[in-house]
């Protein structure tokens, strides 16, 4: 039987638009749309062609549909819809400017990506195999690699919101240690200089919202914990 | 109307892994480039590989090229040219450690080598026994490769114009091609993008069928721009359907589970892959398991209230080598089905998986044009948007992780050795940006007509129904007819969204007019190949005519032209492999 749900989306174009609004629908859903995302693209279909989110994989893999859904960002695709309050209400993820309705300017969040070196440093001579590493070397980085740089967890952080181009955000904190971990990694005295200041790592308070909303699973407090344990241990 | 211009050495059109493999080549040789692509590029659909990438290491037991090569062209029901095959599987294991040495963090054994599973079609001794040479990543392979190679592209300065779609390419009156026209998304403005040389790596198309593994963006841009501007698209028809789609939601459950010991069971609990393939089982090539799938399910033997599917076992691996190995299938199988395959076997079905053909490519990555296999100078293209024809008629898994590395990077240097040659780019032809101009401004007009979902739906509907695992004459003769009326409603195509600022709709306007020329060139390729051979299975012409058709489809937009050209039989230094019977 053909279920219907409610949703409050919010819209901005600045093409027309003074000032944002909120806009109501109603989608009828069928047999196979279990996430909001399935319930999006319906909406987009049949009801109104100008409703704007970006979306890829539909999966839980790309990282291209977080959104803030009713108060809690999280990504569409993965969110099942009879887990959801009705109105739906969807907002774009927080504390990034909006390009339009459910579109955010990712490039304050990419450039402390960027800013952390997110490559592995080994300036030696390669062999011609790969480089060695122990299952156990290995191991660190489970729990890091599955990133998706949705930016939920950023966009969720009090922290992230008040400082969002000198705070790097726990998705570049979860990066750095990512490469700090990395036994090929040669550059971990580099990475913890450039880690070392008031506000590239230590705004973050340990308020947790990011493991709370991360879709993978992920804690990025707990890298940046062991980050900070890196920088104290180095000092004795 | 005229365009802003921008004017780059090379402009590289995806920023999948194709895509940044050849980027990583062109910036690291100082050309200046340009990486345009839809979508930021690790969200590219590479990130959704789950499996593998092969190379013929030998980590866990003995193996080698050769026999990566057999393996490859025996998948390939001996459509792949065998130049390419070669040229691709000899440079295997460098290729992937590059992988490793960018800092791609592949499960390791506990000698401290990259870990590798076996998968479907991998043997040792030319067919014989299976092999481990998946080198994977548990299984979210594509997605540590897609990081990996943007790293490492941060690390080289590439200059990326993200969000941004190619929509048509211009080539000069000596038909070089000489750039493309480009859409800003965020702000809606139209560029010509003037360039030495241009690479595709657009990747696929799967959204051409209704219940694909694919995702939204594939669309098929690289296959539509190419038609548009005369280029033909090669062995088209070619489509493999994966026998390990998510029942219900489309999404992939990665061979890598049968690889780890997971097998199919129908309604009566058989292990029916016995029958099909007493060797390699559960490991035979995509299109044998898929076929046999699809064989159990007509008759009778699927499994659910609808008959409509089998199941795939896994519960008796064990938790743990399900958490380490295959940690990703087990959360989209609870997310999406809210079935544990600890406990549980999933349900799952053929699904729309992978496009065999593509632009024709030689092994360097140039474009070539007709029977006589003309360069298009100015032309590149690689990964699942070309067809350098490694895969043939049947990819094996992890050969198009594999494929990207290998053919981005001989791209790439292609591309090097061909801006050298010049000091400008070749001059614009006047009106470079008419005929896209001229498209945008349709659609823009346009108030009425077709709506954008209806033809799209219609679209999948047909190409499920007469372009799916089994094909005849008569379905597939309803099939040209029926795609060829909805190519022209696509025509009338309108959408009501007019404003500038990150219009989705338009985009996804855009991006089907390109998928409808694939289905249009699929459809019209299938209808004319009488034989079965790899993933096209004819029922009414059930075995491989190698004499008649052992050669090249080529598909050309302007009047539905099809041309054939020969396979390769010269590989690059060893003997040609002669066709035999594919049994597994
Ligand atoms: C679910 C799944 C699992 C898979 N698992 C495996 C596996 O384990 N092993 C294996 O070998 N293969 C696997 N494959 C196949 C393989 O992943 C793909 O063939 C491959 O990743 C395609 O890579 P690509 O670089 O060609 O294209 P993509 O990664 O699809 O990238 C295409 C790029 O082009 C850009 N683009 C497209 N059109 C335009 C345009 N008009 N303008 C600008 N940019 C554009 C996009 O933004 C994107 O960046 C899998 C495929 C799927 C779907
Ligand atoms: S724990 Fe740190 S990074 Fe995470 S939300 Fe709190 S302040 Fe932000
Ligand atoms: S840590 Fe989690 S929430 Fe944050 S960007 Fe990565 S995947 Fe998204
Ligand atoms: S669409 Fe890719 S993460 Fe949701």
């Amino acid at each position: 039987m053909a279920k219907k749900m409610k949703f409050s989306i919010y819209r901005y174009n600045p093409d027309t638009d003074t000032k944002p609004y909120y806009q109501d629908y109603e989608v009828e859903l069928g047999e196979h749309d279990k996430k909001l995302l399935n319930a999006l693209v319906k909406l987009k279909e049949e009801l109104d062609d100008s409703v704007s989110f970006r979306r890829s994989c539909r999966e839980g893999v790309c990282g291209s549909d977080a959104m803030n859904i009713n108060g809690r960002n999280g990504l569409a695709c993965l969110t099942d819809l009879d887990s959801l309050k009705e109105p739906v209400v969807l907002n774009p993820i927080p504390g990034l400017p909006v390009i339009r309705d459910l579109i955010v300017d990712m490039t304050q969040f990419f450039h402390q990506y960027h800013s952390i070196k997110p490559y592995v440093i080994d300036e030696q001579p390669m062999p011609e195999n790969e480089r060695l590493q122990s299952p156990e070397d290995r191991k660190e980085l489970d729990g890091v690699i599955e990133c998706i740089l949705c930016a939920c967890c950023s966009t969720s952080c009090p922290s992230f919101w008040w400082n969002p181009d000198k705070f790097l955000g726990p998705a570049a904190l979860l990066h750095a240690y990512r490469f700090l971990a990395d036994s090929r990694d040669q550059a971990t005295n580099e990475r913890l200089n450039d880690l070392n200041d008031p506000y590239r790592l230590f705004r973050c308070h340990t308020i947790m919202n990011c493991v709370d909303v991360c879709p993978k699973h992920l804690n990025p407090t707990k890298a940046i914990g062991k980050i900070k344990e890196m920088m104290v241990s180095r000092m004795v | 109307m005229s365009l802003p211009i921008l004017k780059f050495d090379a402009v590289v059109v995806g920023g999948g892994g194709a895509g940044l493999r050849a980027a990583l080549q062109l910036s690291e040789a100082g050309v200046k480039t340009v990486v345009l692509s839809k979508v930021f590029p690790t969200r590219s659909h590479t990130a959704a590989a789950q499996g593998g990438i092969s190379a013929s290491f030998g980590n866990s037991e003995e193996d080698n090229w050769h026999w990566h090569m057999y393996d490859t062209v025996k998948g390939a029901d001996w459509l792949g040219d065998q130049d390419s095959i070669e040229f691709m599987c000899k440079q295997a294991t460098e290729a992937v450690a590059e992988l490793e040495h960018y800092g791609m963090p592949f499960d390791r054994l506990e000698n401290g080598k990259i870990y590798q599973r076996p998968f479907g079609g991998h043997m040792a001794e030319f067919g014989k026994k299976p092999v481990r040479r998946a080198c994977a990543v548990a299984d979210r392979t594509g997605h540590a490769m897609l990081h990996a190679l943007y790293q490492r592209n941060v690390k080289a300065q590439t200059h990326f114009f993200v969000e941004w779609m190619a929509l048509d390419l211009i080539r000069d009156k000596d038909g070089d091609v000489v750039g493309v026209t480009a859409l800003e998304m965020e702000t809606g403005q139209v560029y010509i993008i003037h360039a030495k040389a241009v690479l595709f790596a657009t990747g696929g198309s799967g959204r051409i069928y209704q219940a694909s593994t694919n995702a939204f963006i594939n669309t098929g841009d690289g296959v539509g721009m190419a038609l548009r501007a005369g280029l033909p698209v090669e062995d088209i028809e070619f489509w493999q359907f994966h026998p390990t789609g998510l029942y219900g939601a489309g999404v992939l459950i990665t061979e890598g589970v049968r690889g780890e010991g997971g097998y199919l069971l129908n309604a009566n609990g058989e292990r029916f892959m016995e029958r099909y393939a007493p060797t390699a089982k559960d490991l035979a090539s995509r299109d044998v398991v898929s076929r046999a799938m699809q064989v159990e399910i007509n008759e009778g033997r699927g499994c659910g209230a609808g008959k409509d599917h089998v199941l795939l076992k896994l519960d008796h691996l064990g938790a743990e080598v399900i958490d380490q190995r295959l940690p990703g299938i087990r959360e989209i199988s609870i997310q999406f089905l809210g079935i544990d395959p600890v406990k549980q076997p999933i349900p799952v079905v053929p699904t729309c998986h992978y496009m065999m053909g593509g632009i024709p490519t030689n092994y360097r990555g140039e474009v070539i044009d007709g029977v006589d296999e003309k360069i298009v100078k100015g032309f590149y293209a690689a990964g699942e948007c070309a067809c350098a024809s490694v895969h043939g008629a049947n990819r094996l898994g992890t050969n198009s992780l594999l494929d990207l590395v290998v053919f981005g990077k001989s791209a790439g240097n292609s591309v090097i050795e061909y801006v050298k040659t010049m000091d400008e780019p070749k001059e614009l032809p006047e009106n470079a940006a008419e005929f896209t101009l001229a498209r945008l401004a349709k659609l823009e007009a346009a108030t009425s007509g077709e709506k954008l979902a209806d033809v799209r739906r219609d679209m999948q509907v047909c190409m499920q129904q007469h372009a799916s695992v089994f094909r005849t004459q008569k379905v597939l003769d309803e099939g040209v007819a029926n795609i060829l009326d909805v190519y022209k409603r696509a025509q009338n195509l309108y959408i009501d969204d007019k404003s500038k600022v990150f219009n989705t709709a338009r985009v996804e306007a855009l991006e089907f007019l390109n998928t409808i020329e694939v289905a249009v060139a699929t459809m019209v390729a299938a209808r004319e190949r009488t034989e079965s051979r790899g993933a096209h299975a004819r029922e009414d012409y059930p075995d491989r005519n190698d004499e008649k058709w052992m050669k090249h489809t080529l598909y050309y937009s302007n009047g539905n032209r099809l041309e054939y050209k020969e396979v390769h039989t010269k590989p690059l230094s060893v003997d040609y492999i002669p066709p035999a019977k594919r049994v597994y």
